[in-house]
């Protein structure tokens, strides 16, 4: 048994305030002012804020395929640094996410890992081979374990596809969480198309790549009554678009990462290629309809989008390097200090987009702490400051833009299962 | 051989971007000195003696890297070429390998062209030696410009005030992003031209006009800068055909009659006759394509020597 005294406890969707949190074996036991419990582990956490463990809706695992890069548990060791007790991963993996083999494969080596890991909900791919052309095996995928469907990087370019993908996965109620970007229109870009761009003769994605996708698949969503999420919004368009369809009572969600949230294209203008990412960095006009549609709602959730690469990889040219950057780690200091220190949206609501909102989004039975739940759970020190270097990352991959960086806010202890995994 | 004192600061030149507008002109100055060795019959000053230059091609050039090579040995440095295709390149060793393995041999300045964006600015992260950006992908072509400036304020005897008309693929030219960033410095008002889908996206905030019509942005023109129109652009469907290219953004010489009479015909080659510039224009009194490459050798010479001279042995 676990006893967490003394928190300020910041829990959107259950009990709030100075409370004590009770955890008998894997769920909460009672939440509650000055429970007693003499056979308790007692952890004071005067001064900390207690939440629900947070939900990242997208990250990617390097295993299987690139081990080198980041292993499940050096992954699941970053989730648990940065706060994280639930993950789904993404199914750009080496086989995709595409049959039951790989899911399975995934959830086993989790559970090999002794330590104990965060709880990890694959997402499965769309179509097979992440191609865009025929359905992957859905209903085996749901059996499995997928708690949602995408073809992550490559977006469905055919809309009959997505149309039948849509139609499909209801069945399920599964999600389809979906990277907009048209492949055409975005042909050979590395970084957001705009006075940066020019200026550095870079070919650049214009936001109309993402935005053009996110209007056909909220039609294909309206039209099937299928479940959208569109994952890591990145332009004022998208916000716009997302802002009309939700008008409407279309099923459609939203998510944004930290990076969207806080840096512009102006740090391309060094080529550091550890600011290449995937949909690019954007603009400050950009970041503040994000901001705008984080504070109104129209984005409903907070997530990483951790895509560690080797050094060796980023260690190239700005055209060659692959896109991405780590975030598990510096997710919530980041979000803490630039967008609640910045008083965009309130502690609270930045909880709540990254524990209830995308529990809802999944249909996952976590993101509460109330009796009965899992016994998922966070401690993190509002107050502490520190300052990114890449020791803070987990893995061998240390492709974070932000190192340098000093923010406000760490995470002291992480509590899986009633486990603790993590603490400072 | 220049009473001017040395205030060159850089080890590297990357771009014009990064310039202001008395370091252009220390260049240009220092070029000017320069120039009358390349007419002398012994055609060689000791200013570099004893110093390295390694000219690094990961592209074609044969301009560019014979006009660094004779800048180079006119200046009595040693000079070596590695071109990309003799090169560990082949082997895939990364380019900043590549760059440590020659800063291992001691080389005091190194000249970079790249197909890369960026790509001498990486380099100059890990190379002690100077570097000389000698066109990286679309980005820019310092000495290019340099070179363009030298030859307009050497005919125009100023550049300020100035309207120079730069026409073609504005999208992919380093030439023409150094050349604006060096010509709006300088105080010449600049206007681009050519097909809207061969205009990067918010050209205007470069502080030039944009045009897509030659018949417009030739009017009263003091300098037309062609550039080279890459053939395969049309399949990329930038434009119809060269067919229409040449009805709509050819250089003839009834729009050239639109400029001042006294107006440059400019181009960095190398040219396709016929396409973007007319023959009888190329090879015409307006013409000063030539005398662009002869500038060159002055032009990279002085910065060579700006780079190096003022450093320690």
């Amino acid at each position: 048994m676990i006893l967490i005294k003394n928190g300020r406890v910041v829990n959107p969707g259950g009990k709030e305030g100075k409370l004590d949190i009770l955890i008998k074996d894997d769920k909460i036991a009672a939440v509650g002012k000055n429970i007693r419990e003499k056979n308790a582990r007692v952890i004071d956490a005067k001064g900390k804020t207690v939440a629900p463990g947070l939900i990242d809706m997208h990250c990617h695992l390097r295993e299987p395929g690139r081990e080198d890069e980041e292993t499940i548990a050096q992954t699941s060791l970053a989730a648990l640094k940065g706060g994280f007790t639930s993950i789904c991963c993404m199914p750009n993996t080496n086989p995709p996410i595409d049959s039951p083999g790989t899911v399975k494969y995934i959830l086993e080596k989790a559970k090999e890992n002794r330590g104990g890991t965060v709880r990890i909900f694959p997402v499965g791919a769309i179509t097979k081979g992440r191609k865009g052309e025929e359905l992957a095996e859905i209903s085996e995928l749901k059996d499995a374990g997928v708690v949602a469907l995408s073809d992550d990087g490559d977006s469905v370019m055919n809309a009959l596809v997505m149309r039948r993908a849509f139609e499909y996965a209801k069945m399920f109620s599964l999600p389809i969480m979906s990277h907009c970007q048209d492949k055409q229109l975005s042909r050979n870009g590395v970084m957001n198309e705009g006075y940066n761009s020019t200026v550095l003769g870079i070919t650049g994605m214009p936001a109309e790549a993402e935005e053009v996708i996110v209007y056909r698949d909220i039609s294909l969503a309206a039209m099937t009554g299928g479940a959208l999420h569109i994952s890591h919004s990145s332009t004022r368009g998208t916000v716009e678009i997302l802002k009309q369809a939700k008008r409407k009572k279309v099923n459609v969600s939203a998510e944004v990462t930290p990076h969207h949230l806080i840096l512009t294209d102006d740090l391309v203008r060094g080529f550091d290629t550890s600011t290449k990412v995937n949909p690019p960095l954007r603009t400050r006009d950009d970041i503040s309809a994000l901001r705008k549609g984080l504070r109104d709602g129209t984005i409903d959730a907070i997530a990483t989008d951790h895509a560690p690469h080797s050094q060796e990889e980023k260690d190239d040219d700005y055209r060659s390097a692959p896109f991405g950057m780590v975030g598990l780690e510096t997710c919530l200091a980041l979000i803490l200090t630039e967008i609640v220190g910045e008083g965009v949206i309130t502690l609270k609501s930045a909880v709540a987009k990254m524990t209830v909102n995308p529990a809802r989004i999944l249909g996952l039975k976590k993101g509460v702490i109330a009796p009965d739940q899992d016994a998922d759970v966070v401690i993190f020190d509002t107050g502490a400051e520190w300052t990114i270097a890449p020791a803070d990352f987990a893995g061998p991959c240390k492709n974070s833009p932000f190192i340098g960086r000093t923010v406000r806010g760490r995470v002291v202890t992480t509590i899986v299962g009633g486990r603790v995994l993590y603490s400072l | 051989m220049n009473s001017k004192k040395i205030v060159f600061k850089r080890k590297d030149l990357l771009g014009i971007e990064e310039l202001s507008r008395e370091e252009i002109e220390l260049i240009l100055d220092t070029a000017r000195g320069f120039k009358e060795v390349s007419i002398r019959p012994i055609k060689k000053v000791p200013a570099l003696r004893g110093k390295t230059v390694v000219n690094l091609f990961y592209e074609p050039s044969t301009r560019t890297r014979i006009s660094f090579e004779l800048a180079s040995k006119r200046l009595s440095a040693d000079v070596i070429n590695i071109a990309s295709s003799a090169s560990s390149v082949v082997k895939g060793e990364s380019l900043t390998d590549t760059a440590r393995n020659i800063q291992a041999m001691e080389v005091d300045a190194v000249v970079v062209r790249h197909p890369v964006e960026g790509a001498a600015f990486l380099l100059s992260r890990v190379l002690k030696a100077s570097l000389v950006n000698a066109g990286d992908g679309s980005h820019e072509h310092p000495t290019q410009a340099l070179l363009d400036m030298f030859t307009i304020r050497e005919k125009k005897k100023k550049i300020e005030g100035l309207n120079v008309v730069i026409i073609g693929d504005i999208l992919h030219s380093r030439v023409a992003r150094s050349n604006i960033w060096g010509l709006t410095k300088m105080g010449a008002v600049v206007k681009v031209v050519g097909p809207p889908t061969l205009i990067p996206p918010r050209a205007q905030d470069l502080k030039v006009q944009v045009f897509y019509r030659p018949e417009e942005a030739f009017i009263d023109a003091d300098v037309i800068m062609g550039l080279r129109i890459q053939l395969e652009r049309q399949t990329s469907n930038f434009f119809p055909s060269i067919h229409e290219y040449v009805k709509d953004f050819c250089i003839t010489p009834e729009r050239l009659k639109l400029a001042k009479s006294d107006c440059l015909v400019m181009h960095p080659g190398p040219i396709n006759r016929g396409i973007e510039i007319s023959s009888s224009v190329a090879d015409g009194a307006c013409s000063v394509i030539l005398e662009q490459v002869t500038n060159g050798i002055a032009v990279r010479m002085a910065v060579l020597y700006l780079l190096l001279a003022q450093k320690q042995i």
